[in-house]
């Protein structure tokens, strides 16, 4: 269910003092697919940005575009079927979209750490989980197996697994499914996000939807999309009533409703909703105060965060 | 230290064999008579008592010598009552999911008892184990693989009229699938089509369709709804909970998210390395939790909402789960547990209210296996 990109904290050979810009940055990214229904548009014009140091999670539902955006940050798209028509993914200002293979190489892994949820396939079944983590740095940095082995209980427990020293030499399988999304971080789990997130992206058919810092996500969602992910997951401190579902589903991604991709699910949904899409607009406060890293691409945010 | 387990009130140990209104020795007639009768609500419909299932662990190619066992499931005993929802939490390898298949038959029982409308379905074998399998269907955790994918849905969901023709005529067959498609929230006309032409959360209405096309009387659910998108999830949830009413169902309802479990359980159980370490009611379990255990693994459940994260205190368990081949002596959770003393290596503590809350009116006083049980709040903010 997310994303996270990680900038590396992991300190590499070179020091940023030449460049002061984001890490990382996503300019207008489009992704797609060919298919025999058509062109499935998976990535529709994303942005974002990540300093070093932070965490950022990307949220969404099957077909949200969150795995493929990692994709093509990390260069891992398959080409084709994937196509990227437009867009830059600039690391330290350079496009990684246009530069080599090595050079891109050196980047994905050593730089930027990308944290997979849902692909609990993507780990090999019959190879510790340590041993793959460690992969990453005995390929990008050259360690030795065991220095591997620390940076990879060092990252297990980053992302709270308990026992990381006990639990390296394990096998995927006896890791939980809630365990494995912490490891390859994008999960079904929002509460998991919480923990490990400095900022998120709600994303929807393509596009994102909302940014927001983790806590204030969570305490007043300003897109209709995020509340309603919000208030569909039961609670360990009460006994619910019947549990609130967002109608429909996610929809097919060669054939977009028009206006707003979420309109058809949406219970505030408004004749403009069908017409015009949206922009990711900054959110404020009642009285016009800013909020900072705060954005919602919903014509009505307004009445959703302020009621 | 020994002269303790003596005091032991042996009226509040584990419900065993002699409260179990037991059908002695029946014919198959007789069993099958039992097995069709119907069971008031709130009654007792699935009684299991001391179930152990051990898989062997064998040296040798040629000469195959046993040389040890997984001790999977160690003796464990609970009640599902008519039209209730009893979850089954544990973390993986704590034996939850092989409770599942011995309960459906899947795997023979190296011991115990499963009292299903007071008949032991581990002895029962033909036309009478027939009729049980009919009333006890599960829905599996995985839509994506648990659908053949060469079968059109309407195949899949009628397949079980093929092994109890006696519930649906031949002639019958198609209306009574489209009827199920409606019931669970799909379009009828759906019924040609191909799993793959699907959503996650829409091959699981079909999984919960052919689980209900026998009409069964308790469905035993494996991780439901973990593979299922959040939005989806609830939806899923809310499906089951409608049905439950409608049909008149009970649950065994076996899940890792403790938030889900909680939501949609009447009662609760933990299960610890093959044995029950505490059960008792949603509220029970979760605002008055007394093993060690369950506070533990309520502690370290991420909560989304940052108001109700706050102060909330997390207990990090130290060491593995040790293997179910070579558990722990006594209390099988003292290896990893903060109050363990000298007696929990000794003594096995048994499921039972605990001594110090027994007759008490109190939440706190449920069954739980602990030496040193003691209510403790982990999932609301101090």
């Amino acid at each position: 269910m997310t994303t996270t990109a990680k900038t590396a904290t992991v300190p590499g050979p070179r020091a940023a003092a030449d460049y002061d810009g984001h890490l990382l940055e996503v300019r207008d990214l489009h992704v797609e697919f060919h298919t025999r229904d058509g062109v499935a548009k998976a990535v529709n014009g994303v942005n974002y940005t990540v300093d070093a140091g932070e965490t950022l999670a990307v949220l969404g539902e099957s077909g949200s575009g969150k795995s493929v955006t990692a994709q093509a940050i990390m260069g891992i798209l398959d080409m084709p079927p994937g196509r990227i028509p437009q867009g830059e993914v600039l690391f330290r200002g350079q496009d990684m979209l246009t530069m080599g293979k090595e050079e891109r190489r050196k980047i994905r892994g050593q730089k930027i750490a990308m944290i997979f949820q849902d692909a609990l396939s993507s780990l090999n079944p019959v190879l510790s989980v340590g041993y793959q983590l460690g992969e990453m740095f005995r390929v990008h940095q050259g360690l030795s197996k065991k220095e591997a082995k620390a940076k990879a209980i060092e990252l297990m427990e980053r992302v709270k697994i308990p026992a990381a020293k006990e639990r390296v030499n394990d096998y995927p399988h006896q890791f939980s499914g809630g365990m494995r999304m912490g490891l390859i971080l994008i999960t079904h789990d929002l509460g998991v996000v919480a923990d490990v997130a400095d900022k998120i992206a709600v994303m929807y058919a393509g596009r994102i939807v909302e940014t927001a810092p983790v806590h204030e996500l969570y305490a007043r969602p300003a897109h209709p999309y995020t509340r309603g992910l919000l208030d569909s997951i039961p609670r360990l401190d009460q006994k619910g009533q019947e549990l609130y579902a967002i109608k429909g589903l996610p929809p097919n991604l060669t054939r977009i409703p028009s206006g707003c991709a979420f309109n058809p699910r949406c219970p505030m949904a408004q004749d403009i909703c069908r017409t015009e899409v949206p922009t990711l607009a900054p959110v404020t406060e009642q009285d016009g105060t800013d909020l900072p890293g705060r954005g919602s691409a919903c014509h009505f945010w307004k009445e959703t965060i302020h009621g | 230290m020994a002269d303790l387990a003596k005091n032991e009130p042996a009226a509040e140990a584990t419900p065993n064999v002699s409260d179990v209104d037991v059908v002695a020795d029946p014919t198959k007639d007789e069993a099958i008579a039992a097995i069709t009768a119907p069971v008031e609500r709130g009654e007792p419909i699935l009684q299991v008592r001391n179930l152990v299932k051990h898989f062997p662990l064998t040296q040798g190619i040629l000469f195959k010598k046993q040389i040890g066992a997984v001790k999977a499931v160690d003796g464990i005993s609970f009640d599902l009552y008519q039209g209730e929802t009893l979850g089954i939490v544990g973390e993986s390898g704590c034996g939850k999911s092989t409770v599942a298949k011995l309960l459906m038959t899947l795997e023979t029982a190296t011991s115990g008892e499963v009292f299903y409308k007071g008949t032991d379905i581990t002895k029962l074998s033909g036309r009478a184990l027939k009729a049980v399998r009919r009333n006890i269907q599960m829905v599996f955790q995985d839509p994506y693989t648990s659908l053949n994918p060469r079968m059109t849905v309407g195949d899949i969901i009628g397949e079980p009229f093929e092994i109890h023709p006696e519930v649906a005529p031949k002639g019958d067959r198609r209306r009574r699938v489209q009827e199920l498609l409606d019931v669970v929230g799909l379009n009828p006309e759906y019924i040609n089509r191909y799993p793959h032409q699907f959503s996650g959360g829409q091959r699981q209405r079909i999984g919960i369709a052919r689980g209900l096309a026998l009409n069964p009387e308790i469905i035993v659910c494996d991780e439901p709804v973990s593979a299922l998108d959040v939005s989806v999830q609830a939806q899923v949830v809310n499906l089951m909970e409608k049905l439950q009413d409608e049909f008149n169902l009970s649950y065994l309802f076996i899940a890792h998210d403790l938030s889900i479990v909680r939501h949609i359980s009447d009662r609760v159980g933990v299960m610890y390395l093959g044995k029950m370490a505490e059960i008792g009611s949603d509220e029970q379990i979760y605002d008055h939790p007394t093993h060690p255990y369950t506070q533990a693994l309520l502690s370290a459940v991420p909560v989304p909402d940052p108001a109700s994260r706050e102060g909330r205190e997390r207990i990090i368990l130290t060491g593995d789960v040790p293997s179910p081949a070579n558990p722990p002596s006594g209390c099988r959770f003292r290896t990893r547990c903060w109050k363990a003393e000298e007696r929990c290596a000794t003594e096995e503590p048994l499921l039972a209210v605990p001594q110090r809350f027994t007759g008490k009116d109190t939440p706190a006083a449920h069954e739980s296996a602990c030496h040193f049980a003691e209510e403790k709040d982990v999932v609301h903010a101090a």
